[in-house]
């Protein structure tokens, strides 16, 4: 449990840890708004007769262009030289992670290889 | 059980193995962040979005604004917009409850496996397979975020268990990048991103997919 806020430095009023009815309210605005998104085009659907192609052509470059967003800044952390970007325990877990989801297209496997090249390489290599 | 519920299950079994530590992590976070057992369960049902529960309690536990706490987690879920719009016309011939009821559980592993077997030659039933995909993924997000609260503090932070997350998204990336035109797409995609991931309120994300989107259909209509 970390404490509330104040200790040596101070208590004003913008560093005060959140209360229990505003965690509440803020779990249930994010869970409001992010099943207005979920249940959106689903809903709207029903009263529109199909998607028009140029939005099908849009949404096909969704899952890549979405995924890689994703996935890209969790690998790789931007360092001011090339060598200190790229010797990063992250990347190269993920390299190797991706050339085995690459081949296999086994998510279990691409999951199992990832986390012991990183435990290879945090706790051997780079230890 | 229904055939076509089963093949849900089936397909979704080696995607649980990268949620189980996501939530497990979310479980942790939550007591890290000063959550009661309650909170930290309804969270995970209300909201039921790993990287928006964990931004949110990322900033709870270092007291950002309540504003800022509610923006993020938002922002980062603006994404299933694009889900919602790319898998609606699989739904469209159900009814309104049902629709409603299969909008809940839309995430990023419940679109990615049910858009690939909507779109391919299939005679199975649409909302069961859905449903088989994501009640376990529900299932197993609700009782690993149980776990990782009551363990707490107690999984070593070294082991690094959160990058299991972005394992879990690379193996839905690769497969996704089938041809020249959605390659381009993830890899500008992703550039983009990191190039903007010290942009506020992670918006970053958000920018690097729209990019990814843009030159994916420039290179489609060069080619």
């Amino acid at each position: 449990m970390i404490p509330a806020s104040g200790g040596v430095v101070g208590t004003s009023a913008g560093t005060t840890a959140m209360s229990d009815a505003r965690i509440w309210l803020a779990i249930v605005l994010i869970g409001v708004a992010t099943y207005g998104f979920r249940y959106s085009f689903i809903h709207l659907f029903g009263r529109i007769d199909a998607v028009p192609p140029t939005v099908m052509r849009v949404l096909k470059y969704v899952p890549p262009a979405v995924l890689a967003a994703l996935v890209v800044p969790d690998l790789v952390t931007l360092r001011p030289t090339v060598a200190a970007t790229l010797l990063d325990e992250r990347l190269i877990a993920g390299v190797v992670a991706g050339a085995v989801a690459w081949r296999t297209e086994n998510v279990f496997a691409t999951i199992g290889v990832g986390m012991v090249t990183l435990w290879i390489l945090r706790f051997v290599v780079l230890a | 059980m229904h055939e076509d519920l089963r093949a849900g299950a089936r397909d979704v079994s080696p995607l649980l193995l990268g949620i189980a530590p996501f939530g497990l992590v979310a479980g942790i976070a939550a007591v890290e962040a000063g959550l009661g057992f309650t909170q930290a369960v309804g969270m995970s049902v209300i909201v039921f979005a790993g990287a928006s529960q964990l931004a949110a309690l990322d900033l709870i536990g270092a007291n950002a604004p309540f504003a800022v706490v509610v923006a993020t987690a938002v922002v980062i879920n603006l994404r299933v917009v694009m889900y919602s719009a790319s898998i609606a016309p699989h739904f469209a011939e159900y009814g309104e409850r049902l629709r409603a009821g299969l909008a809940y559980v839309l995430t990023d592993q419940a679109y990615a496996l049910s858009i690939a077997e909507f779109t391919g030659d299939t005679e199975r039933s649409r909302w069961r397979y859905y449903l088989g995909v994501a009640t376990p993924l529900w299932l197993v997000w609700q009782v690993s975020t149980v776990i990782g609260f009551v363990l707490g503090a107690g999984v070593p932070e070294a082991w690094g268990l959160t990058f299991a997350v972005p394992l879990v998204f690379l193996a839905l990336l690769v497969p996704a990048m089938k041809d020249r035109p959605t390659t381009v797409a993830g890899a500008v995609g992703g550039v983009v991103a990191l190039l903007a991931a010290g942009v506020p309120f992670s918006l970053g994300l958000l920018v690097g997919a729209t990019a990814g989107i843009v030159a994916g259909l420039l290179v489609e209509v060069v080619t």
